[in-house]
C-alpha cells in the first residue's frame, strides 16, 4: 500500500513540474515582455517594479536559468506577486481556497450520493415511467450550461421567491458567530452547491444506471436469484457493489471538471473561492494569479485522484497494487 | 445504409434531436440573409421586452440590439466552433491513439503518459489560461477547446486499435508487405470508425458548452456575437431583464440536447450488438 501511494505521489510531482514548465513557457510565449506579463498588463506596473522583476527572475540570463529560478520559487509556494491586489499570489489563493474546497466538496458528495440513488432507482424498474422521468431529467441536466442554471436558479430562488441568498458567502455585517454563522454559510451554500452538483449528478446517474444494468446480466446475479435471495438484497449486495466501481473511477477522473464548474458557479454567485479569484484576474489581466490558480487547482486535483485511488483499493480488494 | 437509418430512427429521441439540429443549422445559414445588419447594431430603445413590437419579436438587449438577430448569428458561431474544434481534436487524438495502440510498448507508454497529463489537469482552467495569455480570437478559442478535448479520443482510439491489431486481417495485411502507415490508415482505422463517430457527435455538444462558458467569462472573440457572450452581457441586468439571459441559454440547451440525442441514436445504429434500452 505504501509503495503504491509513493508511486502515485512521484507521478503527481512529475505532473506538477510539467505544469510549471508549461506555465513558464506560456509566460515567455505571451506577446510582450515577460516582466510585463508577470506584473499584469495594462500598464499597471511602474518601471522600478519591472526592473525588480527582471533581476529577481534573472530575465537577462539564459532561459534554463530562468526556468530553474521559476520552479525553485513555485516549489516553495512562491507564486509571484499580484501587483493589482498588492498581495503575494500564494496568500491570495490561501485565503480563498477553503471556500472552494467547501463548495466543491459539498457539490461532489451531493452529486455522487443523489446520482447513485437515482441511478439505482432508474435501473430497478427499467423502462417504467419512473425510469423515463429520471433518465430524461439527467439528459436535460447534462445538456444545460452550468452558468446558465446558476443564473436562472439565482433569479428564481433568490430574486423572485426570496427563499435563499443568491450572493456571497455569508450575510455581510450580520456578525453571526458560532452556530448562527454556520447556518448562515450553509444557507448561502445551497444554491451554488446544488447548481454545481446538478451536472455531475446527471453524469453519475447515467453511469450508475448503465453499470447496474450491465452487472445485473452477469452469471453470479443469476445464481443469487436462483438461490432465492430477495430482490432488494441482490440489488444492494450483489449488483450495486460491483456496479459502483466504474462510477468511482469516473468520479475520480472528474475532479478537474468539478473545479472547472466551480469557476463558473463562483463567478455567478460571487462565492469567494479561487474560481472567482481567477475570474477577477481574467478581467484585470493579472497573469500571475491566473497561473497560480491553475497550478494550485491542478495540485488539488492530483491530491483528490490519489484519494480516490486509495478508496478504490479499499472497496475492491481484487485490484493489484501497481502504480 | 437503409439498415442504419432504420436503427437510427428506431430511437425516437435521436429523430427529435435531428429535427432540432436541422432547425439550428437552417437558422445559422439563414442568419446573414434574414438579418443582414450586424447583430451589434443598435436598432431600438434598450430593454424592449419580447413580443411588444413588430419586427423585433424577441425585443432588444441592454444596448438596444436585436435579440433575435443575435441568437441567429450566435447559432452560426456555436455550430462553427463546435464542429471545427472537434475536427482539430480528432486530428490530434486519432494519430496519438492509433500510434499508441498500434506500436504498443514504449511508444504506447510515452504517448499515454502525455495523454494522461492533459486528462489530469483541470481542462477548463487550462482553456482559460490559454485564452487569457493569448488574445482571444475565434481561432484561439477553437484551438483552446481542441487542446482540452482530444484526450478521450486518444484513449478510445488506442483501445480500439489495440484490440484490432492482433486480428487476422491485420496479420494478412502485414504479410502482404504493406507498410505500417498503410495498415493503420486502410485496415485498422476504418474498423475503429463507429465508436469514433459516436464520440465525435458528443464532443461537438461539449465544445459548444465549453465555448459558451468561455464567452460567458469574457474570453470569447470580442468581435463575434455568441450565445455565451449574450448571457454574460445580460448578467448584470438579470434582475430587471431575466429573459435576456434566459433565451440564449435555451438556445444552447436545445442545441446541446439535440447533439446528445443524436449521439445516442448513432450509438444504437452503429453498434447494433449492444443491448438497447427498451429491451
Amino acid at each position: 500500500m505504501i509503495r503504491f501511494i509513493l508511486g502515485r505521489l512521484v507521478k503527481a510531482v512529475f505532473i506538477l513540474l510539467a505544469i510549471l514548465v508549461f506555465n513558464f513557457l506560456l509566460i515567455h510565449a505571451a506577446p510582450g515582455d515577460p516582466a510585463a506579463v508577470m506584473a499584469g498588463e495594462a500598464g499597471a506596473a511602474d518601471a522600478k517594479f519591472l526592473a525588480d522583476l527582471r533581476t529577481r527572475f534573472g530575465l537577462d540570463q539564459p532561459l534554463y536559468v530562468q526556468l530553474w529560478i521559476y520552479i525553485k520559487g513555485a516549489v516553495q509556494l512562491d507564486l509571484g506577486y499580484s501587483f493589482r491586489q498588492q498581495m503575494p499570489v500564494a496568500e491570495l489563493i490561501g485565503d480563498r481556497l477553503p471556500a472552494t474546497l467547501l463548495l466543491t466538496g459539498v457539490a461532489f458528495v451531493l452529486s455522487l450520493v443523489l446520482g447513485v440513488i437515482a441511478g439505482v432507482a432508474a435501473s430497478a424498474r427499467q423502462g417504467s415511467w419512473g425510469d423515463t422521468v429520471i433518465s430524461t431529467l439527467a439528459l436535460l441536466f447534462y445538456a444545460t450550461p452550468l452558468f446558465w442554471v446558476a443564473l436562472m436558479a439565482s433569479v428564481v430562488f433568490s430574486v423572485w421567491l426570496g427563499w435563499l441568498p443568491g450572493f456571497g458567502y455569508s450575510t455581510i455585517g450580520a456578525g453571526y458567530t458560532g452556530m448562527a454563522h454556520v447556518l448562515d454559510v450553509a444557507k448561502h451554500l445551497v444554491l451554488p452547491a446544488s447548481t454545481l452538483g446538478l451536472f455531475f449528478m446527471a453524469i453519475y446517474m447515467r453511469m450508475t444506471r448503465a453499470s447496474m444494468l450491465e452487472v445485473s446480466r452477469l452469471d453470479f446475479v443469476k445464481t443469487a436469484r436462483a438461490k432465492g435471495l430477495k430482490r432488494s438484497v441482490i440489488q444492494r449486495r450483489h449488483i450495486l457493489r460491483n456496479a459502483l466501481l466504474p462510477v468511482i473511477t469516473l468520479a475520480g477522473l472528474q475532479a478537474g471538471q468539478i473545479f472547472g464548474g466551480a469557476i463558473l458557479t463562483e463567478t455567478v454567485f460571487a462565492w469567494p473561492g479561487i474560481g472567482r479569484l481567477m475570474f477577477e484576474a481574467i478581467n484585470q489581466r493579472d497573469y500571475n494569479v491566473i497561473l497560480g490558480v491553475f497550478y494550485i487547482s491542478a495540485a488539488m486535483v492530483l491530491l483528490f485522484n490519489l484519494i480516490t485511488d486509495v478508496v478504490y483499493v479499499i472497496i475492491d480488494p481484487r485490484i493489484r497494487l501497481t502504480s | 445504409m437503409r439498415d442504419f437509418w432504420t436503427r437510427f430512427c428506431y430511437n425516437r429521441g435521436a429523430v427529435i434531436g435531428l429535427v432540432i439540429l436541422a432547425l439550428v443549422i437552417l437558422t445559422a445559414i439563414l442568419a446573414p440573409i434574414v438579418f443582414p445588419q450586424s447583430p451589434w447594431k443598435m436598432v431600438q430603445r434598450p430593454f424592449l421586452p419580447p413580443f411588444t413590437q413588430e419586427g423585433l419579436m424577441l425585443g432588444t438587449d441592454a444596448l438596444g440590439r436585436d435579440v433575435l438577430s443575435g441568437l441567429a448569428h450566435g447559432a452560426y458561431v456555436s455550430l462553427l466552433v463546435g464542429l471545427v474544434s472537434t475536427i482539430v481534436a480528432l486530428a490530434i487524438g486519432v494519430p496519438v491513439g492509433a500510434m499508441a495502440g498500434y506500436f504498443a510498448g514504449r511508444t504506447d507508454d510515452a504517448l499515454m503518459r502525455f495523454t494522461e497529463f492533459f486528462q489530469t489537469i483541470p481542462s477548463f482552467a487550462l482553456a482559460i489560461v490559454l485564452l487569457a495569455i493569448f488574445q482571444p480570437s475565434l481561432t484561439f478559442v477553437i484551438i483552446a477547446i481542441a487542446v482540452v478535448s482530444w484526450p478521450p479520443v486518444a484513449r478510445l482510439v488506442r483501445g480500439e486499435v489495440l484490440s484490432l491489431r492482433t486480428r487476422e486481417f491485420v496479420e494478412a495485411a502485414t504479410l502482404s508487405g504493406l507498410g505500417n502507415t498503410q495498415i493503420i490508415l486502410r485496415h485498422v482505422l476504418p474498423n475503429a470508425l463507429p465508436p469514433i463517430i459516436v464520440l465525435a457527435s458528443l464532443m461537438v455538444a461539449q465544445a459548444i458548452l465549453l465555448e459558451s462558458s468561455l464567452s460567458f467569462l469574457g474570453l470569447g472573440d470580442p468581435n463575434i456575437m455568441s450565445w455565451g457572450y449574450m448571457i454574460g452581457a445580460a448578467r448584470t441586468v438579470i434582475r430587471t431583464a431575466w429573459w435576456l439571459s434566459f433565451l440564449p441559454g435555451m438556445a444552447i440547451l436545445l442545441t446541446v440536447l439535440a447533439l446528445n440525442l443524436i449521439g445516442e441514436g448513432l450509438n444504437d445504429a452503429l453498434n447494433p450488438r449492444l443491448t438497447r434500452k427498451s429491451e
